[in-house]
């Protein structure tokens, strides 16, 4: 069974309907993006049915997962809080942000907490050069910026994604 | 002066669709349609001198004329792949003007006949896709895209496309590979997007400051239009102004203000006793210049910044740097930048990016010896002229310059002195 076909059958006729019907292949990302939502990672039975769907194989769905730093290959925190170190974040003190930061939660870049909800990642320009330091959260299908932040004020939004994270395991 | 392009901090509301038709919005677009002929929409824009404010600063009615005609369907692509370190104007357009960006975008699909059009946003604009496809569906409704527009048989929709997280996607023929559904790598040309682009059909991209300008030029004319900026940099720019400045953000002024004027009558200048030392002019793609009397009075356009400094304008994204950094951990910064963002296709930038990225590392870790700074210009000068697609060239301009200017906080940072920003 195709879980993504049976899961989202409309939005993927929608995703379908963007391009030309013989340029299927386009909507290889949708897809990807749609699933991992869904699941926080893409699986390797996700990558088979979204190859499934668009005719194309599975090692071809499996290169582009890997090439866009956007998509997870594997379950990392159930938010990635991506914090921007390029060179105007880092002009104005994005280096000892992240430093300081890892340093009060325990862990360091690239980890992810004991309670499994904050993966902590360095990623490169979010155009948000103006407001550093500044990160973005990607996690439950969506991505918010923070932006002109603190250690203090990352803190108190990490404490706030981990009470939304207990309130949705408790559903 | 009311602002051209970033309106909403004139009129805070025009992002609802009601607000901008009722402050003009989609006039210019059913002038177009209603009372143009393709042609003369891509000959006023041609006479109104925009060029592309996505870094290459082509004209933009030139480009839509390389379009054949006997080859079709055409599409239109908007890049809002928005990446370049420094850079964070489009984003301000999408997020809170939206429908004059939109309104460019359907004036350029018209003036080239195409009756699709595609908007690729890199994949960390996630809210603006959802905003913009509300915009989109909102546009349907008020049946301003559609068929038979404004009773005419001009069709046209729009469809958004997000990517993932790829700084390359921003080059145009990565972008449209990405579109396609493959790994965002340039394609080799000729074929240019222009005869063989989106789906192997004639195809124009365009940046989202550039469709953004069309609505005002379509409207007011291009003889208004050539009243702003300068005889061969015409209009008004967006300079995204970041790094060591008292106010950074960004700036709609003409084409043509000084380096000064944005630093310091803009910015606010640079924090109290700090020094300018230098200036990126082009994000991290850019040259170093020394931050002299003769950079800071140069004006911002084209053919300024390039005469009288040697580097692109580029997209005006504005680095300002102070005596506190050291550009040895600068050239550490944008190497490591590259290194990620290289995609791997052609040999020079791949190589080239990661030996770059690995002299600088050792220099940071006080590992390096001072031969290491020639052998780090020699890899760059290797580069130049070498690599598939700009990205490559581009990772050079700070190391050649930086070392060429600089040269002093390389060898400190040899010694082990350059660690501090």
């Amino acid at each position: 069974m195709n879980t993504i076909l049976n899961d989202y059958a409309d939005e993927v006729q929608a995703i379908l309907a963007r391009y030309p019907q013989d340029q299927k292949r386009s909507a290889v990302m949708p897809l990807i993006h749609l699933v991992q939502a869904r699941d926080g990672y893409v699986t390797k039975q996700a990558m088979t049915e979204i190859a499934e769907i668009v005719g194309i194989s599975v090692t071809d769905v499996a290169s582009v997962v890997g090439f866009y730093t956007l998509y997870h290959e594997e379950k990392g925190g159930r938010y990635h809080l991506q914090v921007c170190t390029d060179l105007p974040c880092a002009l104005r003190g994005a280096d000892e942000f992240l430093a300081k930061l890892c340093e009060n939660i325990g862990i360091k870049v690239g980890e992810t907490t004991p309670d499994g909800v904050i993966t902590i990642e360095e990623v490169t320009c979010l155009a948000g050069c103006h407001h550093a330091p500044m990160f973005q959260v990607q996690g439950d299908g969506a991505i918010t910026y923070h932006e002109n932040q603190s250690v203090d004020s990352a803190l108190e939004i990490i404490a706030e994604l981990r009470r939304k994270a207990a309130a949705q395991e408790a559903e | 002066m009311s602002h051209i392009l970033l309106r909403h901090r004139d009129i805070p509301d025009i992002k609802e669709l009601s607000v901008y038709r009722a402050n003009g919005g989609f006039k210019a677009f059913q002038k177009a349609v209603t009372t143009m002929q393709p042609g003369d929409v891509v000959n006023e824009v041609k006479a109104s001198g925009l060029r592309g404010r996505g870094g290459a600063g082509f004209p933009t009615g030139v480009k839509w004329s390389f379009l054949p005609g006997n080859l079709w369907p055409h599409y239109v692509v908007a890049n809002a792949d928005e990446s370049e370190p420094g850079t964070f104007k489009d984003r301000e357009i999408l997020e809170n003007n939206p429908y004059q960006f939109l309104e460019g975008l359907m004036i350029a699909a018209y003036a080239v006949g195409a009756q699709e059009a595609y908007v690729y946003l890199r994949g960390e604009f996630e809210s603006i896709y959802r905003q913009l496809n509300a915009c989109i569906a909102r546009l349907e409704e008020a049946h301003l895209l559609g068929d038979q527009l404004f009773g005419t048989d001009v069709r046209l929709r729009i469809y958004t496309h997000l990517g993932a997280g790829a700084y390359i996607c921003g080059e145009e023929t990565a972008l449209l590979e990405s579109l396609e559904g493959k790994l965002g790598q340039p394609r080799l040309r000729p074929p240019f997007p222009a005869v063989a682009g989106l789906f192997n059909k004639p195809t124009v991209i365009n940046n989202v400051e550039t469709l953004t300008n069309l609505p005002p030029i379509l409207e007011k004319g291009a003889d208004w239009y050539k009243s702003l900026g300068t005889e061969k940099s015409p209009g008004v720019k967006i300079f995204c102004l970041s790094g060591c400045v008292q106010k950074p953000g960004n700036y709609e002024l003409p084409l043509g203000t000084t380096f000064r004027e944005l630093i310091y009558t803009w910015g606010g200048g640079l924090a109290e006793g700090r020094r300018i030392k230098g200036i990126m002019a082009a994000g991290a793609s850019s040259n170093i210049i020394p931050a002299d009397d003769r950079a800071l009075d140069t004006p911002m356009d084209y053919e300024s910044v390039q005469q009288n400094l040697g580097a692109p304008l580029g997209s005006a994204s504005v680095i300002i740097l102070d005596d506190s950094v050291n550009m040895a951990w600068l050239v550490a910064k944008t190497t490591h930048f590259f290194k990620h963002e290289s995609c791997g296709k052609c040999t020079p930038c791949r190589e080239g990016t990661f030996w770059m990225a690995h002299i600088t590392e050792r220099m940071m870790g006080g590992k390096a010896s001072p031969e290491d700074i020639d052998l780090l210009k020699n890899v760059a000068l290797q580069m130049q002229g070498k690599c598939l697609c700009a990205l490559g060239e581009f990772s050079t301009m700070a190391v050649v310059s930086g070392i060429k200017h600089f040269r002093p906080d390389f060898e400190a940072a040899v010694r082990g002195g350059g660690k501090a920003k």
